[in-house]
This record gives structure tokens, C-alpha cells and sequence, in this order.
């Protein structure tokens, strides 16, 4: 009985406004402080005690967590549970949300992002992100993926630039399908491979972390096996964050999965002790498909 | 019965029909269990009978008025006694109005030529009879067409589709109204300017270099003999409109981009009524604006740095147009800026790029083809805009590219060409008609290059 009201809960807030509110059966459920393991030995990035508002409205309630480095940590819950807002923040998209106010501490690698004096320019070639929906620029395949290097100045000359956009489109693994119309609109190709270039995009700039809010959301299942092959691979050479809606997704794809309810940091472990053997029986009602 | 009453007789008809054919359905309607069982609501019976009442027999009514007078006039010259019929066209024209005008008030006593007021007494009495076909020939239709629908009308009968098509086809005859109108204004300036071109050569007018509209009222006249050519006037259009465009296009452009980018929405909602007021500024006000402010400010203060600025400079004109044009761009600018997705936005953000990167490489490139439609339309605007040039440029066709000097446009010498008493034959007044070709062909060119460009805009994202 208490799943249901739970599920009732969940559905009825995201069908409002897609934002959390108090709920009474949350609170009696869940008292605010995340079980498992949030934090890391060997942090990328650590975030402590986060609150996010919307105007009046708070979608984040003191979360605490680290990114480990080299490692892909999923975040799930149900809509409107405040993932997508949270990773928004971790390269501060949501700067250009009028009415959206973030505290807390955001440490990348010993340095404050949210200090005043941080100039957001760096810290997006730092931290890249891929979107929901594929938006390649309506620019060639080449200048979708040399936009970034070229704002920020990483090539001096054309050969340079040639070789970080066959690099990046290699690693995104995209070059053997596109290295003979290099020069063809990015928006002529199919979704799946508009995601990767915009992958390849982001990894173009050299980034540490990659931030991917439901990048297979928009996609085929064979589309998406391929983006999920590919984030094993660059889980080598970046530290990755991924918001997904696909239970299945963050088992194959990640190391550790945080699970957000309303706002509210439940439950962050290993991936495999969450869907074996979850600590929080908030976590175990969704994982099971009892709500969301 | 005159054909004002007639029309007013035919509403009334139609609404007869109307109201029959409603009443009609709806009794029908109780013998099979209520409105519910009828193939259609009572309004389309209503409405059908309407049309078929009104339609034919109006078309009717608008064929007769069109032709009925020829044929009067027709049966009238065939009595004309015969060497009256031998006269020119010309003359015949003359002679028909006096038997109208005799007919019309036969005591004014304007002929007494026997075949004259014999003709008007015929005409007199032709027209009564027409007149009395005619109004029979209409009720008679329209009631017949109403008794026959009227009667038509049953149960399963499928009136709202036949509605719907007379509807849709309704539709069609009012998009052909923009169609048609387009087609006569090319065709009647076409004629006229074929008229022109047989007393001066195409090329003369085309690639002419000097302007003087000058024709000769007597053979022996001095200096009567003119010039057409019309690239003096195309080059001064050119000139203010290129003087207007560069005022236009990047204040228009920067101030759409402020509005759409970077204006807070309280900034916005008060600038952007404020500059599509510009817009609905009459050209005039803008013309006595130039030819009284600008004009002569331009010239004190040309003259305090030693330059020579005429008083009806291309200068005062093309800044003027310019200032008129920038809400023209500005609001299309800022749609097309406004349509490009979010998610673009995003992205470049997303990589690092600053506000300005993003929307000097990202935003205007994929706004670019709709800017670019919009742009050419104000250019087909400010070439054909006539008020402000009328009043603030010059008259003389000046071949220059200097904008100090005074020049002239096309609108500015049609205008003149055209204003007062003029011969409505000799090349002088039939040479408007040909710059008008010219301008309405250089303005289609322009308008059908803006529309493939926004065309191939729409394709842009997706």
C-alpha cells in the first residue's frame, strides 16, 4: 500500500510542474540523508551540500556527492526528481536560467566553479556535455566538431585542426562513416550518428568530464547499443556523468549509480550493489518498477 | 426595377432560401425521428438551397450588366443611317454619346439631326427593355433554382458535403481575386509600354544614359525632341536605396539581435512596440521629415567642412528611407533569430563559447537565409518607395554616384509624368508605364530570390 501511494506521489509532481515538492510519505519514508557510499576516494569532482531553487520553488535538497575519476556514474530516478537540474549545474547551464539559483560547494579538481572570479568559458571546455536531443550545428560534419576547438584557440594551423577532428570523430566513432563527406551538413546524417558527432564535438575541446543528460532518449536501440559501447571506451580518458531514464542503461554502461527521489539524494553505491542488493527500499520500489 | 433594387430583390431571395430550406429539412426531419436522422445539420440544408438559389442566377445578373450595353450600342449603330456607319471609330464613339446624352435628357435639345433623336428614342427604349428582361431573367432564376432545391431536399440527402465544396471552392475564387488583379495590372502596364516601345526603342530606353522627357507639341519645335533612357533614373534608385540599406540593414539586424539575445523581457516588450511604431509612421511624414530637417542639416553642415551638398541630396533621401526601413528588418530579423532552437544555443554554450561567439557562429549562420529573405524584401521596398523621394530627391536625372549630388528615381519620374494634364498617348506620359515595367520586374526578380531564400530556410533544422 505504501508503494502505491508512493507512485501516486511521484507521478502527480512531475505531472505538475516537474519539479519536487514536501511530500508527506517521502518524508516519513525518507529522512534526507543518503545512504551508501556518495563519497570517493579520488574525486574529479566533488559537490557538497547543494541546493538548487527555481524562483521559490527548491528542486535540489542537500545533496552530497563525488564523481570519481575515470569512472561513469549514473544518475536515475523518476522525471522531475532533479538529475537532469544537477547535472545542468555541474558545467553551469543553468546560469542562463533566469529564475534558477544554485549553493553549495562545486569543486573540480581542488577549484571552486561556482567562485565569482570562475569564468565559465574554461570551465565548459573542462566540462563538456551532450544533450537530450541531438543539435549538431547546421554547419558541416567538419565544423561541427572544429566549432569548439577553434573558440578556443587549440589548433594554429589547418593541419592541426584537420587531426583533432579525425581524432575526435575516431574516438566518437564516427570517422569510418563520415571521412568521406567531412564537408556534408551534420544535420543530414541519422540520429544516432548526430548524437556521436555531438559527442565527438564535445571531445573535441579536450575535456575532463563529460556530461550527458539521456543522450540515447531520442534513439534507436541499435543506436543506442553503439553510444553505450562508445562510453565504455571514453570512460578511458574522461571522467563521464550520465542522467538516464533506462534502468537497463545504467546497469551496462556505469561504475556507480545515484538515485534521486523529489529532489533528495536516496541512494549512491556501486552499480551492481543497486540493482542486486539496494540499500534503500525508496531505491529497491524503483529499480523493481513499483513507480517512476 | 434598377439594378441597385435588383440586388437588394436577390439578398432578400437568397435569404428566403435560406430560411425554405431550413424549415424544410426540419419537417422532414420529424417524420424520421428528429434532426439526429438527417444525413446533414438543418444549416446546410438551409445554406444549399441559398446557393443554389443565389450563385447562378447572381452570375446571371453579372453577365448581363457586362455585355448588355455592347449589344444595345450594337443594335443601335445597325439602324444609323448608312453614311453615318461609314464614320471612323473615333467619330462613331462621339456620335453614340450624343445619342446617349439625347436620350438621357432628350429637352436639352443637343442635336436636332433626325437620325440622332431617332436613335435616342430607340436607345430609350431598348434600354426599358433590358432593364425589364433583365429582372425577370434573374428572379425567374433564382426563384426556379430555389423551388427546384427546395424540392430536392430529403432526408438522406448529403447537403453538408456540397456545401463544403461550394465552400472550398468559394475559397478558391478569392484566392484567384490577388491572382488576377496581379495578372491585369502586368497586362494593362505590358500594353501600355508596348505602346511606348513603338515610338522609342527598347534599347534606347534600356541602355539610354540621358533622361529629358521632352516631347515636341510642334514638328518645328526647338529642343523638342526627348531622351529615355532610363539607366540615369535606375542608377539614382540604386543609389538611395543602397544608401537606405546600409542604414537599414545593420541597425535593423544588431537591434534584433539585442532584442532577441540578450533583452531582458521587460526591455523587450517596451523596444519592440516602440520600433514597430517607426513602422506606422506615414512615408509622407517621413518625406516632409527629410525634405525640411535632414535635407537642410545635411547641407549647413556640409558646407561648415567645406563640402557642397545639394539641398535634395540622394544622401537626405537614402538616410531617411533607411531610418524607415529599420523596423522592417529589425521585426523580420528578429523572428528568424527567435526560431533558431534552443538547443543550438545550448550546445554552443555547452563547448565554452561566449554569448557573442555563439551568436556570431552559430546563431546568425543558421539564421542567415531568412535574414537574407528579409533583407531583400526591404530592398524591394525601398526601391519601390515613392514619398519620401517625391518630396526629399531631386528631380533631375543626374548620372552620379556621388550621394551629395541630387538624384532621381523611378518612382519620382512617374510620379511627375504622370501628375497634371498630360496626352495620354505620347511617349512621355506612355514612358511611366515602361519605368513601371522595369521597377515591377526588378522588384518580382527581387521578391522571387527572397522567397527561394526563406524556402530553403524552412529546411534548415530538420
Amino acid at each position: 500500500m505504501q508503494a502505491v501511494n508512493q507512485n501516486n506521489a511521484a507521478t502527480d509532481d512531475s505531472a505538475e510542474l516537474k519539479l519536487p515538492s514536501d511530500d508527506q510519505a517521502t518524508q516519513h519514508k525518507f529522512d534526507g540523508k543518503t545512504v551508501g557510499h556518495p563519497l570517493s576516494d579520488n574525486p574529479k569532482m566533488s559537490m557538497r551540500n547543494v541546493n538548487v531553487f527555481y524562483g521559490e520553488k527548491q528542486a535540489i535538497f542537500n545533496v552530497d556527492l563525488d564523481i570519481a575519476q575515470n569512472q561513469v556514474i549514473a544518475m536515475i530516478g523518476p522525471s522531475g526528481c532533479g538529475k537532469s537540474t544537477f547535472l545542468r549545474c555541474l558545467n553551469r547551464m543553468n546560469d542562463t536560467i533566469e529564475s534558477c539559483s544554485v549553493t553549495g560547494e562545486f569543486i573540480l579538481d581542488k577549484q571552486d566553479i561556482y567562485h565569482p572570479k570562475q569564468d565559465i568559458v574554461p570551465l565548459r571546455a573542462r566540462v563538456g556535455m551532450v544533450f537530450q536531443k541531438p543539435n549538431p550545428f547546421p554547419k558541416s560534419i567538419y565544423e561541427n566538431v572544429a566549432y569548439g576547438p577553434k573558440i578556443h584557440g587549440l589548433a594554429s594551423r589547418r593541419a592541426e585542426l584537420d587531426e583533432i577532428v579525425e581524432v575526435s570523430l575516431r574516438k566518437a566513432g564516427l570517422w569510418e562513416e563520415v571521412k568521406d563527406r567531412l564537408h556534408s551538413p551534420g544535420t543530414g546524417l541519422s540520429g544516432g550518428q548526430q548524437q556521436r558527432l555531438c559527442i565527438a564535438r564535445s571531445i573535441a575541446v579536450s575535456p575532463e568530464v563529460i556530461l550527458m543528460d539521456e543522450p540515447c532518449s531520442a534513439l534507436d536501440p541499435i543506436a543506442t547499443a553503439k553510444i553505450e559501447e562508445l562510453i565504455a571506451e571514453l570512460k578511458e580518458n574522461f571522467t563521464i556523468a550520465i542522467v538516464t531514464h533506462s534502468m537497463q542503461q545504467a546497469a551496462r554502461v556505469s561504475d556507480r549509480t545515484a538515485y534521486f527521489h523529489l529532489g533528495k539524494l536516496v541512494e549512491v553505491n556501486d552499480t551492481k550493489r543497486v540493482f542486486t542488493n539496494p540499500e534503500h527500499d525508496l531505491t529497491e520500489a524503483y529499480i523493481t518498477g513499483r513507480f517512476g | 426595377m434598377d439594378t441597385s433594387m435588383l440586388l437588394v430583390v436577390g439578398l432578400l431571395m437568397i435569404a428566403v432560401a435560406y430560411f425554405a430550406g431550413r424549415t424544410r429539412s426540419i419537417s422532414l426531419a420529424s417524420g424520421v425521428g428528429g434532426v439526429k436522422n438527417l444525413n446533414s445539420l438543418p444549416f446546410y440544408y438551409g445554406a444549399l438551397t441559398a446557393l443554389w438559389c443565389g450563385i447562378p442566377s447572381f452570375i446571371l445578373l453579372a453577365i448581363w450588366l457586362i455585355f448588355d450595353d455592347f449589344f444595345i450600342a450594337q443594335i443601335i449603330v445597325q439602324t444609323l443611317p448608312d453614311h453615318v456607319k461609314d464614320m471612323s471609330d473615333a467619330e462613331l464613339g462621339l456620335l453614340m454619346d450624343t445619342v446617349a446624352n439625347v436620350a438621357q435628357n432628350s429637352t436639352m435639345g443637343l442635336s436636332t439631326e433626325p437620325h440622332i433623336l431617332q436613335a435616342a428614342e430607340r436607345l430609350s427604349a431598348l434600354q426599358q427593355t433590358n432593364q425589364m428582361a433583365m429582372t425577370v431573367a434573374f428572379l425567374s432564376a433564382g426563384i426556379i433554382l430555389m423551388l427546384a432545391a427546395w424540392l430536392k431536399i430529403h432526408t438522406s440527402m448529403r447537403a453538408r458535403v456540397h456545401v463544403e465544396l461550394a465552400f472550398k471552392w468559394v475559397l478558391l475564387g478569392c484566392a484567384c481575386i490577388a491572382i488576377f488583379t496581379t495578372i491585369g495590372i502586368v497586362l494593362s502596364v505590358l500594353f501600355e509600354s508596348l505602346k511606348f516601345f513603338q515610338a522609342v526603342p527598347f534599347t534606347d530606353f534600356v541602355f539610354g544614359m540621358e533622361w529629358s522627357p521632352q516631347m515636341a507639341i510642334r514638328s518645328d519645335q526647338v529642343g523638342g525632341s526627348g531622351a529615355f533612357g532610363a539607366i540615369p533614373l535606375f542608377a539614382g534608385t540604386m543609389l538611395i536605396s543602397m544608401i537606405a540599406m546600409l542604414i537599414a540593414v545593420p541597425a535593423g539586424l544588431m537591434a534584433a539581435i539585442y532584442l532577441a539575445e540578450y533583452a531582458h523581457p521587460k526591455v523587450r516588450n517596451i523596444i519592440k512596440p516602440v520600433l514597430e511604431v517607426l513602422a506606422g509612421v506615414p512615408t509622407v511624414v517621413y518625406g516632409f521629415f527629410a525634405a525640411l530637417t535632414v535635407a537642410p542639416f545635411l547641407r549647413d553642415s556640409g558646407a561648415i567642412i567645406g563640402l557642397d551638398v545639394s539641398s535634395e541630396s540622394a544622401l537626405a533621401a537614402g538616410l531617411v528611407m533607411g531610418v524607415m526601413i529599420i523596423p522592417f528588418v529589425s521585426s523580420l530579423s528578429d523572428d528568424v533569430i527567435t526560431a533558431v532552437p534552443q538547443s543550438l544555443r545550448d550546445g554552443s554554450f555547452g563547448l565554452g563559447a561566449t554569448q557573442s561567439e555563439t551568436i556570431k557562429k552559430v546563431v546568425i549562420p543558421a539564421a542567415l537565409p531568412g535574414i537574407v529573405g528579409g533583407v531583400l524584401l526591404a530592398v524591394s521596398r525601398a526601391i519601390g518607395e515613392t514619398m519620401i523621394v517625391v518630396m526629399a530627391a531631386g528631380l533631375a536625372a543626374h548620372l552620379t554616384a556621388n550621394p551629395l549630388e541630387s538624384v532621381t528615381t523611378v518612382t519620382v519620374q512617374i510620379v511627375k509624368l504622370l501628375v497634371g494634364d498630360q496626352e495620354f498617348n505620347s511617349p512621355k506620359t506612355l514612358s511611366a508605364f515602361a519605368l513601371g515595367l522595369m521597377l515591377f520586374t526588378v522588384t518580382l526578380i527581387l521578391n522571387f530570390i527572397a522567397l527561394q531564400v526563406v524556402k530553403k530556410y524552412r529546411e534548415q533544422y530538420e
